[in-house]
């Protein structure tokens, strides 16, 4: 009877522990992360103009041209938000998860790992155009996110795009569409 | 012994259909809040003593894009800037809102969610103003 109750016990008390860890948020989600200064390097470009009109115009055409169709704007603060939805196949991956699937069947187990494959993915850029302390000079800053979805439509990863490469090719582009040489923080 | 059988049927189904009744619908969840109004306005608010509202917003963008937000949607007018993060596998969004108070003063009020829950810890809230405040070289200051 008492081993009994003991178990009871161990098990409220497991479970217990179990929801209280699925209502936490976690803390210190809103202090700057050890690596902000690298990261508002590699994001932000600043330009030998004031003309921040043309700038903004310029930024939507680059977006447009980059295949994003815009979904929110604000002139006033210099804000851009656009997106777009790309394929997320990785023939690797699909390759490695087709030939788990082929070994386990052949095993005689049943696994569905293509069904975790990457499918889909949706890239959220964000823009802000601002004038530099000075006044001189107009300062550029980019950011991406994106969403991936696997065969199952179901959401695999979500991440901050930190890829140097996708950073670059935005303002080698943005520097053809305003003539000017991009200039590094 | 047919017609026995029968209305215990149609009570079961009686009974199933009071309870489904008696259901709160989902769509209050959506508007159930379990803290206090007023003190989650004061762990969600700052006053600063600025006045130029444009400038400010355009701090707390670059501050919130310190964070690694992506800046979705903001307004002059309404004063609101609205950004995502995304920490582990979780989304947080976030609203940041600034008004005038009086004439020297503006209130800057940060409102988080993580994913489906809303964020009240004062901490954390604490963290995003400190940010704030050294991009602006201000003091934040507590309201009642």
């Amino acid at each position: 009877m008492k081993r009994s109750n003991l178990v009871k016990y161990v098990f409220v008390g497991t479970v217990c522990v179990f929801l209280a860890g699925c209502m936490t948020v976690p803390k210190g989600f809103l202090r700057p992360p050890s690596d902000y200064l690298e990261t508002r390097q590699l994001q932000m470009r600043q330009y030998d103009t004031r003309d921040q009109e043309a700038i903004i115009s310029s930024v939507a055409g680059v977006l447009q041209d980059l295949g994003f169709t815009l979904d929110s704007s604000e002139t006033k603060l210099g804000l851009v938000a656009a997106s777009k939805n790309a394929d997320a196949t990785d023939a690797r991956q699909i390759t490695l998860a087709l030939a788990a699937d082929v070994l386990s069947a052949l095993s005689g187990t049943h696994s569905n790992n293509m069904a975790g494959c990457d499918k889909e993915q949706k890239v959220k850029a964000s823009v802000i155009i601002n004038t530099s302390l000075d006044g001189s000079k107009t300062v550029i800053r980019v950011t991406f996110q994106r969403i991936i979805w696997n065969m199952q439509n179901q959401i695999s990863r979500i991440e901050t795009i930190k890829d140097p490469e996708i950073y670059q090719k935005f303002y080698i582009s943005l520097s053809k569409a305003i003539f000017l040489e991009a200039q590094e923080i | 012994m047919k017609n026995s059988k029968m209305i215990n049927l149609l009570l079961l189904f009686l009974c199933i259909s009071m309870m489904t009744a008696g259901c709160v619908s989902t769509t209050n969840k959506a508007f159930l809040c379990k803290e206090s109004q007023v003190e989650l306005r004061s762990i969600q608010t700052r006053a600063f003593d600025l006045t130029d509202k444009k400038k400010m917003l355009q701090i707390v963008i670059s501050t919130m894009q310190d964070l690694d937000f992506v800046i979705d949607k903001a307004d002059l007018l309404l004063g609101s800037v609205t950004g995502t993060k995304f920490v582990r596998n979780a989304s947080i969004t976030m609203t940041v809102t600034v008004r005038s108070r009086g004439e020297k003063q503006l209130l800057v009020r940060a409102n988080a969610r993580y994913g489906v829950t809303s964020v009240t810890d004062p901490e954390t809230y604490q963290d995003f103003f400190t940010s704030l405040e050294k991009s602006l070289f201000l003091t934040a200051h507590q309201v009642d």
